[in-house]
């Protein structure tokens, strides 16, 4: 379904993504674990089309597709999904208004007002939202954990075929981390991928991975199954460095 | 008549661009241009009383004798002798919609007016060629005492109202432009609202230019008595033209002891024309005036409604958004002056620039002596949609007394890629997710117009931004 091959990138001139290989199937989901600065975010930038990255080598095909021809809208209306780590506020924008709009925009067929405003009232239930919270102005004046479950909505809302979820835990509490894997948990099935991207492993304890990754400087240097998320928490990042850091410099 | 024929050959220049109905002309002046001579025969046509005719003359001597604004916008392209300053259109008022010319609905129809909306219109006073044409007042209002109607009407039939204040908030020989408005002064509202009584339904007037090289030079007045309350609107759209061309109103409001007037306005006119008004309004003891002020289109607009608070307990509110696009200037923004204690007040100004365009907040905000208590709040926010778009901020503040709670906030931002990448990444086009920061940015004004005007508002401003609109 996600194919990266030898995926080079940089940003202001600087090479980030140094030869990242990487091939999800549908129904799977894959993590990546990786220190500060080894380039996760980069990649989860990169996947969805942020105009500042640069993809100087390699290839990504989505179901077949060459996504760098695609703008960011294209590859959501493939059924590409960024949860963002920073999400941006957009003032005097409505949660419930922006969903509106995405929603109708990936569909084929516009969902009518009722059966919009069913599906916003049942995905905010089920994420235990305040119903109060779809007429306040986007991201703006919301706390992190607020703007993760925002993130984790507009998933549901969209229902995407591959989710990327950039650091999506970082900075949550628990009940936050919970709801988060609700959501996740919620899409999981054969049409559903994910690429959990993230610095602990706390997330991977709500939502199962299939594979692991460990990327260092830029690339992927070992992978695994759960087991080895386990193992990274034991040794650490230091460990990770010792024992790849030479090939990924290589 | 016998200078009607003359006057529909005048009137049937060629149409190059916009969308216009044939002009018929019931009146219009001989020449271009303005001297007392064209003074008095428009205060003649309209059978004035001579006092309203001595004072137009003595106007147009302050006209004359004032010097063209060398701050605000560039005026130099502006040739006063090339404009027709009175146009009278061949059919008389209607009372009701059926009375209505059929050419002038098609106009309405044009502008896209929908046909539920203009039922449910409660008064419609639309301003068609230099004078309303159509008025319909709910007859609940009229047995309120509620007067809305043209301003000639007004100075025909209220004759003694109008003496009384006409020209009292902005006097004639206040800058050039009041001065040639009211020298040459036609159509307009004239509303009044007896005391206690509240109008719940917006007061509506639609009107457009249609006529080339024709200034349009309408007077508004506005008497809400004791306790009363009203909400006026206007809401104009210009079709293109191919030379330049003005407008200058003078808008004049007056709320008497715990009166209320709400005073929205969106304008889109075409991007030749030179759009210089001036709005002001009092406030009385406990009174409050609020000015909701959009302004799209024009070549150059300079524009700056004003409170004066002038009793206890008196609030003024300016709200007011702007949108340059390429080649235009916006100079916008308002004045507050606090002249009594305990009074109120608030501007908000958004303004949007793209491509070459030009978008300046002027405002004044003063605190006479002796106006203990006075707070005010000044927020400006500039939005520029890309690189060379510019804004600027001409804050004057003048605080006399000492007792007082001032705030001023500026902002200028930018639309951020990481905001467009958001929104994109959720399917909207790059188009789109400008709109949508856009109106965004405007929200807190719109949210302050009747649904149809935000919808409107909203419209418009996405049309400019596509550069769809003339």
């Amino acid at each position: 379904m996600l194919k990266i091959e030898n995926l080079h990138a940089e940003i202001d001139g600087q090479e980030i993504l140094r030869g990242l290989d990487l091939e999800i199937g549908q129904g799977e989901i894959h993590a990546i674990m990786g220190p500060n600065g080894s380039g996760k975010s980069t990649l989860s930038n990169v996947l969805m089309g942020h105009p500042r990255y640069e993809v100087t080598d390699g290839a990504v095909t989505f179901f077949g597709q060459d996504i760098f021809e695609l703008e960011a809208d294209e590859r959501a209306k493939l059924g590409m999904f960024l949860a963002f780590q920073y999400p941006s506020e957009v003032p005097g924008v409505s949660v419930a208004n922006f969903l509106r709009t995405a929603v109708n925009s990936v569909r084929e067929k516009e969902l009518s007002p009722m059966e919009m405003y069913k599906l916003i009232q049942e995905k905010m239930r089920f994420l235990q939202m305040d119903p109060k919270f779809a007429e306040r102005y986007l991201n703006e004046g919301f706390s992190g954990g607020e703007k993760k479950r925002n993130e984790i909505l507009q998933m549901l809302m969209l229902d995407p075929k591959l989710a990327i979820m950039d650091e999506t835990d970082s900075g949550l509490d628990i009940d936050a981390l919970q709801v988060v894997s609700k959501g996740v948990n919620a899409l999981r099935g054969p049409e559903f991928s994910a690429l959990i991207i993230t610095h602990y492993n706390r997330i991977l304890r709500y939502i199962e991975p299939d594979h692991v990754h460990v990327m260092l400087d830029g690339r992927i240097v070992t992978s695994g199954q759960k087991e080895l998320a386990l193992q990274l928490e034991e040794k650490g990042y230091d460990w990770v460095r010792q024992e790849f850091g030479s090939a990924a410099q290589s | 008549m016998p200078e009607d024929k003359t006057i529909q050959q005048l009137g049937l220049d060629e149409y190059k661009y916009g969308f216009r109905d044939p002009e018929e002309y019931f009146f219009k002046t001989p020449r271009k241009g303005i001297d007392p001579e064209i003074v008095a025969m428009i205060s003649k046509h309209k059978n004035e009383p001579e006092w309203m005719l001595e004072y137009r003359l003595k106007a147009l001597e302050a006209f004359y004798a004032k010097p063209t604004p060398q701050w605000g916008g560039d005026l130099s392209e502006l040739d006063f002798d090339e404009i027709y300053y009175y146009i009278r259109p061949m059919e008389n008022q209607g009372r009701s919609w059926d009375d209505v010319p059929d050419d002038i609905k098609n106009t309405f129809e044009k502008l896209g007016i929908p046909q539920a909306e203009r039922e449910t219109l409660a008064g419609v006073g639309a301003q068609y060629e230099s004078e309303v044409v159509y008025h319909s007042l709910k007859e609940e209002w009229e047995k309120a005492g509620v007067v809305f109607m043209d301003m000639d009407s007004g100075l025909r039939e209220h004759e003694d109202l109008v003496r009384e204040h006409f020209g009292t908030i902005i006097p004639a020989d206040d800058n050039k432009f009041s001065a040639l408005n009211s020298a040459v002064w036609s159509g307009g509202s004239f509303v009044y609202v007896p005391p206690g009584v509240s109008i719940d339904i917006p007061l509506q007037a639609y009107f457009r230019i249609n006529a080339e090289n024709m200034g349009q030079f309408e007077r508004t007045l506005i008497i809400a008595d004791e306790n009363s309350y009203v909400h006026y609107i206007e809401g104009c759209t210009a079709p293109t033209y191919t030379t330049n061309s003005l407008h200058s109103a003078v808008v004049e409001l007056i709320a008497k002891p715990g009166a209320r007037i709400r005073y929205s306005t969106i304008q889109n006119w075409s991007h030749n024309t030179y759009n210089l008004v001036t709005k002001r309004a009092v406030a009385h003891e406990n009174a409050t005036v609020e000015w909701v002020d959009g302004n799209l289109g024009s070549k150059l607009t300079m524009k700056y409604p004003a409170v004066y608070l002038v009793g206890e307990g008196a609030r003024g509110e300016i709200l007011s958004v702007a949108y340059a696009g390429d080649g235009q200037h916006q100079d916008a923004g308002g004045k507050i002056v606090h002249a009594a204690p305990n009074t109120s007040s608030l501007i908000t100004s958004k303004s949007i620039s793209k491509g070459t365009g030009r978008s300046t907040y002027r405002g004044l905000l003063k605190v006479h002596e002796g106006a203990v208590n006075a707070k005010s709040r000044v927020e400006c926010d500039a939005l520029l949609l890309d690189e060379n778009a510019r804004t600027d901020t001409y804050p004057y503040i003048e605080i006399e007394e000492k007792k007082v709670n001032t705030e001023h906030e500026a902002t200028v931002s930018k639309v951020g890629e990481d905001q467009l990448f958001y929104l994109m990444s959720r399917g909207l086009s790059e188009e789109e997710a400008m709109a949508m920061v856009v109106n965004g940015f405007i929200e807190p004004i719109a949210k302050e117009l009747p649904l149809e005007y935000a919808i409107e508002l909203n419209r418009l401003i996405q049309l400019e931004m596509e550069g769809s609109v003339g």
